[in-house]
Parts: C-alpha cells; structure tokens; sequence
C-alpha cells in the first residue's frame, strides 16, 4: 500500500501516486446496491447483521442504483429479470464491480438443464468481476468474495485492460 | 358430507355432464365432468346450503401426456369442512374450459396459471393474459406440456446451458 509509509514527519502531507489513492478510495468504502433475488439475499442479509458485519469493510447498502458502486447479485437470474439487472447495472455510475454470489447467478445453478426461465449465468448480461460458489453460500464465502474484490481493485490500474474475474475457491 | 353423498346430489341434477366417478381412485374419490358444464356445476356446488363449497383450494393444470390436457378443482367448505374433487379433460387441439373466475374470485389467478404453463383457454375470463413468464415470451409456446422445447433465444439472451 505505502500509503502511510512515505508520510512526512510533522507534516501534513503524503506523498503517493494517483493509482493507489485511488483505488484506496474505492476498495475502502464499496457502497454496495440493495437488493435480492432469492434465499441467497438471505445469506447476504446475514453478512450484513452484526454478526458477521460487512460494514468493517466500509460496505453500506444503499437503495439506488445510482450511489452504489458494488452489485451483488444474490440468487436465482430469471429471463424476467435478467433485463432488469442489466438496466440496473447500466444505471450505476462507473467504476462498479459485481460479485456473483450463489450457483444460480454463476451457472444456472440447480436450473441449468430444465428452467426454461432461469438465465444459465448473469455474465451473459453483465461483466462479473468476483464469483462466489455455493448453494447458498455461507456469509464467510461472501465476506471472501468481498476481500477477494477489494484485493482485485488494488491491483487495478487507470492505464491497463481490466482484470480477468476472480473465483473463490469452494472449500 | 362424504364424496359419493357429494356425488350423488350432483347426479340428481347434472345427469348429463357427467363422464366419471372414481370413488377408489388412489389418493381422493374425483368426479369428471364435461368441460362446458363446469361453472354450473360449480355455480351449483357453492349455491347449494348443504353443499356450501366456499373455498376454491386450488386449481391446477396438468398435461396427460397422450393429447389431452386437464384441469383439476380441489374445493372445500368452510361451513361444513368437506372436500371435493372435480377433473376435466380437452383435447390439446381446442383446449376451452369454462372458467369458474365468477364463482371463486380466486380462480383468476390460478386460470392465468394455467393458461400460462398448458395453453388452457378458458371461455369467460375477465383477463386472461400471462402471469409467471413475461408478456412478451413467443405466443403458443406453453413450459409444462411435454412436447414443450427450450426456445434459443430470448430477447438477445440465450437460453439453453
């Protein structure tokens, strides 16, 4: 990070480059877009209680697509609403990231060969950025999709192609 | 009231639309009716003080796999606490059923359902459009018959895995 490290004794300036503030700024408060779609919202909800408390890592749910930078797509993508995730992604503003949360949003999930309504994968309407498997996964699955993303936006430059999806692994 | 009592005070007064009686049958005694006689028979069962069938549990389509489609009514009464089944038959080229949305409000929804899921018409209905799939899915194609195939695209998104 070194962000600190090249701090000026007595002074009240840093020194760093334009990158690392930057992605600094935006991995430390991913404000992320509310809302659910199946019984993986439940497991979202509970990473977000005190539990486990998403909060720590400066993620507030915020109910318009247009303040939030993180979508986390919980649950089951129908065909219905495939199109309405996709205008939601459309309406937040840029950089956004999207964590793919659950085997319905990765793959289809238990749909894959007989749900004629069921989008096999949100990546075939949005760019994903973190895929978190499981049915549903438990909110520390998530909390690691959620570090896996921040890892994922401090490696990120202005300049380069953006960074190829992340998998978290199933353990 | 027992099934066959049910049955009988139906006999005495639709004779003619009745195709079957299955009071063995595997899982609750069902009665057949003709598929243009249905709401009066219903009209009938829900009018009638000793019968009283206030309440519309369910309605459900079901496609038999050899051309025929159906509709199944599970009613109850509140007053009396008993049960009944009422079945129907069409054959999938002209599917109509009369629709029983006058008699239980709450066939309305559950007639959209099958008329979604089977292609089942049924004549009367105050709005019989779409209720699960979206409005725009291909017109005719109906997800739960058997000869139902996955269409490729839709609106630009695939479908199949």
């Amino acid at each position: 990070m070194g962000l600190l490290d090249k701090r000026f004794e007595n002074e009240n300036i840093v020194i760093t480059t334009v990158e690392d503030v930057l992605n600094w700024a935006r991995l430390s408060s991913l404000w992320m877009m509310q809302f659910g779609l199946a019984c993986c919202a439940i497991e979202m909800m509970a990473a977000s209680a005190s539990h486990f408390d998403i909060m720590r890592f400066g993620i507030i749910p915020r109910s318009s697509p247009r303040q939030a930078d993180l979508m986390i797509v919980a649950g089951t993508v129908t065909l219905k609403m495939a199109s309405r995730v996709k205008r939601l992604y459309e309406q937040m503003p840029d950089p956004k990231y999207v964590i793919s949360m659950g085997s319905c949003a990765n793959c289809g999930g238990p749909y894959w060969e007989h749900g004629y309504h069921v989008l096999k994968g949100v990546d075939r309407v949005i760019p994903v950025d973190v895929y978190v498997p499981g049915c549903p996964p438990r909110p520390e699955a998530l909390l690691e999709g959620i570090i896996k993303l921040r890892e994922k936006i401090r490696r990120e430059s202005i300049v380069k192609k953006k960074l190829p999806p992340v998998y978290v692994e199933e353990k | 009231m027992q099934p066959t009592e049910i049955y009988e005070r139906i006999k005495e007064k639709f004779e003619d639309a009745i195709v079957e009686f299955k009071p063995d049958a595997i899982t609750e005694p069902y009665l057949e009716v003709k598929p243009d006689r249905i709401k009066d028979i219903c009209e009938f069962l829900r009018d009638e003080p000793e019968l009283a069938f206030d309440y519309l549990m369910c309605l459900s389509g079901v496609d038999y796999g050899n051309g025929t489609l159906g509709v199944v009514y599970h009613i109850y009464s509140m007053k009396h606490a008993h049960r009944f089944v009422l079945k129907v038959k069409v054959p999938v080229e002209n599917p109509v059923v009369k629709s029983v949305e006058s008699v239980w409000k709450s066939a309305n929804w559950h007639e959209r359902e099958a008329y979604d899921m089977f292609g089942i018409i049924f004549e009367g209905h105050p709005d019989l459009r779409r209720i699960l799939m979206p409005y725009d899915w291909p017109e005719g194609s109906y997800p739960l018959r058997k000869d139902f195939q996955v269409p490729e695209f839709y609106n630009g998104m695939k479908i199949p895995y």
